[in-house]
């Protein structure tokens, strides 16, 4: 812990520090590569959909049925190759549906269920089902999305800039498009709880980037008045200092996803669970990642284009050179990426904080 | 509250105490409410407890088919009206070629449910051509109809104020019904003539008062040269219940015909015209309590602009008439609601169903006109009680997996946080029990069920709840890194985890409230949730992690940032606090106003 706690302090004074925006290339590529992977995955294997959205057959049996939910269940799986839901109706009879059978299919399972459960075919009676998360829902569900994301980023942009809205959206689709892939490649059934958990991580991945992006703004307030530091190191900068706090909130945020999935998943075979814990792990994940690999990284991208932050990494740059020669070290301060301040030990007053400038004690009003 | 606001609020800084106060208060009478209304445990959906499941048949009527397209439009419609706010977690969906499942969660009412499924809900405005009492002693029988299940309050002395409906709000002028038990000022004089046309020898008519009886007046025949409805008329008797079903089935709303309605304890027999108005053009409608006439609930309704000229229009014309030809008969299914009179037109879009409904029957009545009518009649096959589509495993299993994946969250702030991991998990127990206790009281406001997907959302939220803290420790210990003292540092600290806080929770907030507006269903369910424990999240910290952290900081435990109390500014590698008092001020180097950036 005091390991820990120095290492936040040391964080949060630069004296160490990842150089996340000097690498962001590698993570551009490593984000290209997953992204491309997944949508490979969704063009090949495609979406398993459960039953809610295509809908499929139902079996009812007769009402004296000797055989358990559980063993109806593990029979219907057998002979379809879906997940089966399986209910007792109030009469003792047995409801069984099964995701995915056109008429032909769903005559041979029947055959296989009434072999299982020893009933004569005629006996088990087939039919059916539409979905019940039918078409409306997932328009309405789609607009609602599109609606947020406009909202959304018109919020960003205002509360912050554009070039932060476009950045967390960027990361959002990311996000969104590695989980679905993850879906696609792994081969889980996508039900109603998967698209639930989706949505979850839309809100969540937000949350993490705008935690990452008001630490940002704060310290790049008077960046121009300034020939310290460049934007990209200053936005480097507060993303070390946000980094425990990043590591905490998605340990403490993980961990209980994980329990869901490896225990709950895992131990006891719940399928259900693995649904949606799975795209809930997947995208806190891809979330916090995100925040900190690509969706600061990028808004530096964007900055560094501006005039504005041009000429102040010019001056920054001449500045460091003439520091450089006029001391005659030979510190190469040529190009941005490797010329990080050289701070060597404690400075006792971090660019980043006034600290109670004007006032008499440390005190706030 | 995009930006947070400037400023402070003096009682979460300076009266740590009082917030505590409020929030602990607030927690003992939902717990207490909770209690006392016997609903401990929140209400579960199908997929963790089970229901019933109420099977329905379509059959064509009216020349509407029963195909593919009619079947999804029925399942659409009846999966609003059981699931208005999206929460309930029911679920229909089509079986085979022509009928309906609806399953609907244990708990919630399924009788109500069914009524709501299965009723078509075709309304239709049709000027009255004569009316009568039928079936002298008519047994007040529940009809199938949710719009009159309830038999009149007794003693309820609401005078028909149709004449100049004195309403406080202009805009919905209708008078008052003729259904409750004392309105029936418009079924006096009967005269009866052609429809819409000044009627001859008006009999004079008592002002009603409170519990009058209607007085039969032998109807003349009807102006329709359909004599074969008049036939229908003079033969309909609508104490039987056969008669009372039969009566207005099938009628095209274009053509005259008969219908039955029920009239305080009795049965009137209607002859109606054509339909002036139907239900399609009703935009909106809304169960209120009228505070004003006394006639109890009602639903209120708004028409869309074409809807509203008819209407307008056609009260004009009503208006001219004598009785019983300015009433105006409301008919839901082919039953007669309710018959106001008309004295004036109109304008203005909106009109009054009043009778003597009940509060639900008020609501579901609403609902069913919000959304629409079913393009198909239904016939109810089964209802029968369905088990837990996943069985009880499956909520264990996530209950289980959820307690230990928090319980190493815990282990995972006390190592990190040490003696601030207390003020931690005091927080997230103060938000699982709100949210417990708030999900346990919206089961039976707003039949709130609760799938397994919300279970393992609510979970996931506590994890964003403890991401908010989070937040805030970082800035106190980043403070007292700084060389601040812990006071100071508690106090600093709190303005920027403020405002990040809010901004962060403002977007997860828009995303529930967006989708809670524009979609139906399960995600409408989600969305609800998600905006609950975001609100609750802001609550909990503002109200209580924020305040204990001001009381605690005065401790000095914590104050003189003890070895354990994860506030040590030797191991957080900061500078132990100076003097207090006067401190360098540093060179304005960073750009800080910690209020407000």
């Amino acid at each position: 812990m005091s390991k820990l706690g120095s290492l936040g302090a040391r964080l949060h004074r630069g004296e160490i520090s990842y150089d996340f925006i000097g690498k962001r290339k590698i993570w551009y590529g490593v984000s290209i590569l997953i992204t491309i992977t997944a949508i490979l995955g969704l063009a090949v294997r495609g979406l398993n959909m459960s039953i809610d959205f295509q809908g499929g057959a139902v079996f009812t049996t007769p009402t004296n049925m000797s055989v358990s939910v559980s063993q109806a269940e593990s029979y219907a799986k057998d002979a379809s190759g879906h997940e089966a839901v399986v209910q007792k109706l109030g009469n003792g009879s047995l409801r069984i549906q099964v995701a995915g059978l056109d008429t032909a299919k769903s005559d041979q399972v029947k055959q296989s269920l009434a072999k299982d459960l020893k009933l004569n075919p005629e006996k088990l009676a087939a039919d059916l089902v539409g979905p019940s998360w039918g078409q409306e829902i997932a328009n309405k569900a789609w607009e609602g999305l599109a609606i947020f994301m406009v909202l959304v980023v018109i919020y960003l942009a205002i509360a912050f800039e554009w070039r932060m809205a476009i950045a967390a959206l960027v990361a959002l689709i990311h996000d969104i498009t590695i989980t679905t892939g993850i879906y696609a490649l792994v081969g889980f059934e996508v039900s109603p709880g998967t698209i639930i958990g989706l949505l979850t991580i839309l809100g969540y991945s937000l949350y993490d980037t705008v935690v990452v992006f008001d630490s940002l703004k704060e310290q790049t307030k008077d960046l121009t008045k300034q020939t310290r530091f460049t934007y990209s190191e200053i936005a480097n900068r507060s993303i070390n200092g946000t980094l425990v706090r990043s590591i905490n909130t998605t340990v403490v945020a993980l961990l209980p996803v994980a329990g869901l999935l490896f225990i709950g998943g895992g131990f006891l075979g719940a399928g259900d669970l693995n649904d949606i814990s799975l795209s809930l792990f997947v995208g806190l994940a891809a979330g916090a990642y995100s925040s900190i690999f690509i969706a600061t990284p990028l808004v530096a991208d964007l900055k560094e284009r501006e005039p504005a932050m041009k000429a102040l990494t010019k001056r920054v740059m001449a500045k460091r050179a003439q520091a450089a020669s006029g001391e005659g070290l030979a510190t190469a301060g040529g190009d941005a990426e490797d010329a990080a301040p050289a701070v060597v030990g404690p400075r006792n007053q971090p660019s980043s904080r006034g600290r109670g400038r004007g006032r008499q004690t440390g005190k706030r009003r | 509250m995009a930006a947070p606001k400037k400023g402070r609020s003096a009682s979460a800084q300076s009266k740590p105490g009082r917030s505590l106060a409020l929030i602990l208060i607030a927690i003992v009478a939902l717990t207490g409410g909770m209690f006392a209304s016997g609903h401990t445990t929140p209400r579960l959906g199908i997929d963790l407890a089970g229901g019933t499941s109420i099977t329905l048949k379509a059959k064509a009527d009216q020349g509407s088919a029963v195909n593919k397209a009619n079947m999804d439009t029925a399942v659409d419609i009846m999966n609003r009206r059981v699931n208005g706010l999206g929460v309930s977690e029911a679920e229909v969906q089509t079986q085979g070629t022509d009928n309906i499942i609806v399953n609907i969660p244990r708990g919630t009412n399924s009788k109500e449910a069914q009524q709501q499924v299965g009723t078509t809900a075709k309304l239709y405005f049709r000027p009255v051509l004569a009316s009568e009492p039928s079936g002298a002693a008519a047994s007040p029988s529940p009809s199938g109809s949710p719009t009159s299940g309830s038999s009149p309050k007794p003693g309820s002395s609401s005078s028909p104020s149709a004449s100049s409906p004195q309403k406080a709000s202009s805009s919905s002028s209708s008078p008052s019904s003729s259904t409750s038990p004392t309105a029936s000022a418009t079924t006096q004089g009967r005269a009866v003539t052609d429809a819409l046309k000044a009627g001859s020898s008006p009999s004079p008519s008592a002002t009603p008062t409170g519990g009058s009886s209607p007085k039969p007046t032998p109807s003349a025949s009807g102006g329709t040269d359909t004599s074969k409805l008049q036939a229908a008329y003079t033969a309909l008797d609508c104490s039987k219940k056969a008669d009372r079903a039969e009566a207005g089935n099938n009628a095209k709303p274009g053509d005259p015909t008969i219908a039955c309605g029920k009239v305080g304890k009795g049965y009137y027999k209607y002859l109606l015209g054509p339909a002036g108005v139907d239900g399609t053009e009703v935009k909106k409608a809304q169960a209120v309590f009228d505070t004003q006439g006394a006639s109890g609930w009602q639903v209120q309704m708004t028409f869309n602009s074409t809807g509203a000229k008819k209407f307008a229009d056609i009260t004009g014309e009503l208006a001219k008439n004598q009785a019983p030809q300015n009433e105006f008969g409301i008919v839901l299914d082919g039953e007669v609601v309710s018959s106001p009179y008309v004295s004036t037109a109109i304008t203005g879009g909106q009109a009054e169903i009043s009778g003597s409904f009940t509060q639900q029957d008020a609501q579901s009545l609403a609902n069913m006109l919000s959304y629409g009518a079913l393009p198909l009649s239904f016939q109810e096959q089964s209802v029968t009680t369905v088990t837990a589509a996943l069985g009880g495993q499956q909520l264990h299993a996530g209950l289980l997996a959820g307690a230990i994946g928090l319980a190493l969250v815990v282990l995972y702030l006390v190592v990190y946080y040490r003696g601030l991991s207390l003020v931690a998990m005091a927080s997230l127990l103060v938000s699982a029990i709100l949210t417990y206790v708030i999900m346990s009281l919206l089961g039976p406001a707003i039949h709130f069920a609760l799938n397994l997907p919300a279970v393992c959302g609510a979970i996931v939220a506590i994890g964003i709840t403890a991401d908010s803290f989070i937040v805030y420790f970082e800035r106190i210990r980043d403070e007292i890194r700084e060389g601040r003292s812990l006071r100071p540092a508690v106090e600093r600290a709190w303005p920027r985890a403020r405002r990040t806080v809010l901004v962060s929770d403002f977007v997860s907030f828009l995303a529930a409230a967006v989708l809670f507006i524009v979609t139906v269903g399960k995600v409408q369910g989600f969305a609800f949730t998600l905006g609950l424990t975001t609100v609750l999240d802001v609550v909990v910290v503002f109200l209580f992690t924020k305040p204990l952290m001001t009381l605690l900081a005065r401790r000095t435990f914590f104050g003189n940032g003890h070895k354990w109390s994860g506030l040590d500014p030797k191991s957080l590698g900061g500078n132990p606090p100076l003097r207090r008092t006067r401190r360098p001020a540093g060179p304005a180097a960073g750009p800080v106003d910690p209020k407000e950036a």
